[in-house]
């Protein structure tokens, strides 16, 4: 028999069970339990392509997405995108639930980000935040790498920021009983915190991280935020190899402009999170760098971090494709197609280092189109564009 | 007879009235805005607010040592004062943050009423006592309604820094918000907290910022929020804004959404001239430009309410770790009181000071260890004071 033939009948049994995989990079104890639940349906895989959706959102968004589909059809990848598109100015909601059942049939999904009018009445609400809300997307993961190439003040970064994804200040929830004084509840649950807090020393001890630091404020916020902590240390008792800290927002926040390298894992609730992710975007080199994953139990949405949609450099050829592509890379290691993800990635960063190419927004003066043109030949040049599949 | 000295006392009085009245209208102008203290005058209340605590000359001020490194920093606010021979007298209330009875901060804020003024250090909440133990620093704040926190972040040429030449005046409304701390579990589990805005608390605190502005010859007011995401409170918040900023044609009004707001502050934080945001938006904002210019020791910060004002450091950290230590940079608080002295109107011994602190951090270059230096807390009082004495004669002719 030949190698080739050989080799294939090693491979055909682990190919045809790519769910049972234990751990991959990203999500570690989030088990898929898409084929043993009655209700999701098995992963959207036939004849060796996958199927993942694809949201263009708005502003930079479309364009940005276009070059990944470039790019993967450059690179002959095995993913074929189902486009699903989402008007945020149509106050009916159909759009986004098409998306959602779109998301739930392929199990993974690329997106651009969605945005969200503040002119338009309570009722609408935020597309993004049903998005994350429907698929219970719990876990927002954002590591943040000091890129080397990337001119910033601070160096050696590396910092996992997890943020809770569902709850918190992002409930939606508000009402004006008396006019003139609105309240807005802010939701910490047992349960949620709890969850959070697993994933976030799973992933720490998956990756080899040696600290969790919980960021809340609870001196203020006593039963909200002290029911997080609380979760959070009860969590790190299960996790004696890892060391546990906290520090307030404020602080942390400080500490982060000063002194960024002390931070390794970090953990928190949603609005905090959202702060603090873009504060690291910012030390890093901006929001064009780093990508984001929103893992659910049975879902994984990829997008940019600090879910930008930049319409003032909509369609100028400017926006810096980085963050998409590494958030497409993070989507391939997430379907198992590990060497395509290191084969983008390598390019990606390769160019990012040369300078000349670095978009406006690091200082430099490429176009879009010129740096995805970059990475292409890049590509190009480590070998031919079809790999033995793995 | 006795009409006749009445009569007399009458006529004293209003010949004395433009004296008395600039004292008694006294509009804070130097730091805060065009805040008319309603202080001897009967309020619409009825309640009478004692008039401000000058005798012979000399103002008393509130003192609250607090915790951590509050109370050495301000024994050598105490000590320098004595050098200068300003005419400041301190009242010295102690405030324990480990018990649970209220009547230590319940005694604080009636000396604050009483002498309208106060110079705190940070008192510590611990967060392991149960939740109806309430933050000092928080009841003190909105009992005596100090609705606007102003930091101005400033970079000092002396210090290193990533960033150089900030200048941020930062206006946070300090007792609403995610502040009120109104929890409730109605359900086991599900932890509810509210989160309060209102329209008047707004306003006023729009109308502050936008006074300060004016008042400072600033170009730019920008909102910081999040709006997209809490659109009733966020949103009235924004509105409020927007209907005072129509009122002032000539200062810029922009808006921008605090996740955003942080990048940028980290990367261009030159774009931002003075910002005005609810109460948990201020306080992560202000420190991350406290970082930005060199840490928490450096920037004051002053509480400012109608009738009274309090002073403190900017970032209201308690230094649990590095107390009694003599390692403190007293600079942030030395400022605070430089601030106070400004809103006192003893304008002369508060450019005194400030331009010896100033020298010492620029010139001299004596940095304590949070800034990179190897000096002590007492080493920096020293030098200070080596050069106002230099300057001159102690006692200044007011």
């Amino acid at each position: 028999m030949s190698i080739s033939a050989r080799s294939a009948l090693v491979l055909f049994p682990t190919r045809l069970q790519p769910w049972t995989g234990l751990n991959n990079l990203k999500s570690p104890a989030v088990c898929c339990q898409r084929k043993k639940s009655s209700h999701t349906p098995p992963p959207a895989k036939y004849g060796g392509r996958h199927t993942v959706t694809l949201i263009p959102g708005d502003g930079i968004g479309p364009e940005l997405l276009n070059h990944v589909r470039e790019l993967f059809r450059f690179c002959c990848v095995p993913v074929d995108f189902e486009i699903v598109r989402v008007d945020s100015s149509a106050s009916s909601e159909d759009d986004i639930n098409n998306a959602v059942t779109a998301i739930k049939r392929n199990g993974v999904a690329l997106k651009g980000n969605m945005e969200t009018n503040h002119n338009l009445p309570p009722s609408h609400k935020s597309r993004n935040n049903l998005l994350r809300t429907s698929l219970d997307l719990y876990a927002n993961i954002m590591h943040c790498q000091s890129l080397p190439g990337v001119p910033t003040r601070h160096k050696d970064i590396d910092v996992i920021i997890i943020r809770e994804n569902t709850e918190g200040e992002y409930s939606s929830l508000e009402h004006e009983n008396v006019s003139g004084v609105v309240e807005c509840l802010k939701i910490i649950t047992r349960v949620k915190s709890l969850r959070i807090a697993e994933y976030a020393f799973n992933l720490a001890r998956e990756k080899g991280r040696r600290k969790v630091t919980a960021v809340h404020k609870a001196n203020i916020m006593k039963l909200g935020d002290g029911l997080f902590l609380q979760c959070c240390k009860e969590v790190a008792a299960g996790y004696p190899d890892i060391t546990f800290d906290n520090m307030i927002v404020d602080n942390t926040t400080m500490q982060l402009v000063s002194k960024p390298q002390q931070f390794d894992v970090m953990v928190m609730p949603n609005l905090y999170g959202n702060v603090v992710s873009n504060v690291c975007a910012g030390l890093v080199g901006g929001p064009g760098l780093v990508p984001g994953v929103n893992y659910g139990k049975d879902y994984a949405v990829f997008e940019t971090a600090t879910r930008n949609t930049g319409k003032s450099i909509a369609n100028k050829n400017i926006a810096n494709p980085t963050a998409t592509l590494l958030a497409s890379c993070l989507m391939l290691d997430h379907l198992k197609l590990h060497a395509y993800a290191k084969m983008i990635r390598k390019a990606v960063l390769r160019t990012l280092s040369e300078t000349q190419l670095q978009t406006v927004d690091l200082g430099g003066q490429g176009t879009t189109s010129e740096v995805v043109y970059s990475i292409m030949q890049e590509i190009q040049r480590g070998g031919p564009r079809t790999t033995e599949q793995i | 007879m006795h009409t006749h000295t009445t009569l007399m006392m009458a006529t004293l009085t209003k010949a004395l009235k433009p004296i008395l009245g600039r004292q008694l209208g006294n509009t804070a102008k130097v730091f805060g805005a065009a805040v008319n203290s309603q202080r001897g005058k009967p309020t619409y209340a009825g309640q009478i607010i004692p008039p401000p605590a000058k005798y012979g000359g000399r103002h008393t001020v509130t003192l609250i040592p607090g915790d951590g490194i509050g109370p050495e920093l301000l024994n050598h606010v105490r000590e320098l004062f004595r050098f200068c021979c300003v005419p400041v007298d301190f009242e010295v209330v102690h405030v324990n943050s480990a018990l649970t009875s209220e009547d230590d901060i319940n005694n604080a804020i009636m000396a604050i009423r009483r002498n309208g003024i106060a110079l705190k250090g940070n008192i510590e909440t611990n967060h392991i006592m149960p939740p109806n133990h309430k933050s000092r620093n928080n009841l003190l704040r909105t009992s005596l309604d100090l609705y606007a926190n102003v930091m101005h972040c400033q970079s000092l040429p002396g210090v290193q820094t990533r960033h150089k030449n900030i200048d941020i005046i930062i206006i946070r409304e300090n007792t609403e918000g995610e502040y009120s701390s109104l929890e409730h579990e109605s359900v086991s589990g599900v932890v509810e907290s509210l989160k309060i805005i209102t329209r008047n608390n707004s306003l006023r605190i729009a109308d502050y910022a936008f006074k300060l502005a004016r008042d400072k010859g600033r170009h730019k007011v920008t909102a910081v929020h999040k709006a997209n995401i809490m659109k009733l409170g966020d949103g009235l918040f924004l509105q409020c804004c927007k209907e005072v900023a129509s009122g002032y044609p000539d200062i810029e009004f922009d808006s921008m959404i605090v996740d955003n707001t942080t990048m940028q502050l980290v990367s261009k934080p030159h774009q931002f001239d003075v910002m005005v945001m609810p109460n948990l938006y201020g306080n992560v904002v202000s420190n991350v430009c406290a970082g930005l210019v060199g840490g928490p020791g450096l920037v004051p910060g002053a509480n400012y309410g109608r009738d009274y004002a309090v002073f403190e450091t900017a970032t209201r950290n308690t230094g649990k770790s590095i107390a009694n230590r003599n390692i403190a940079n007293p600079t942030a608080m030395l400022l605070a009181s430089c601030l106070m002295l400004d809103h006192l109107k003893i304008h002369d011994y508060a450019n005194m000071i400030r331009g010896a602190i100033l020298t010492t951090m620029n010139e001299t270059r004596l940095h304590t260890v949070d800034i990179g230096g190897q000096g002590t807390t007492s080493e920096v009082v020293q030098s200070i004071m080596r050069i106002i004495q230099s300057g001159g004669p102690l006692t200044t002719e007011i």
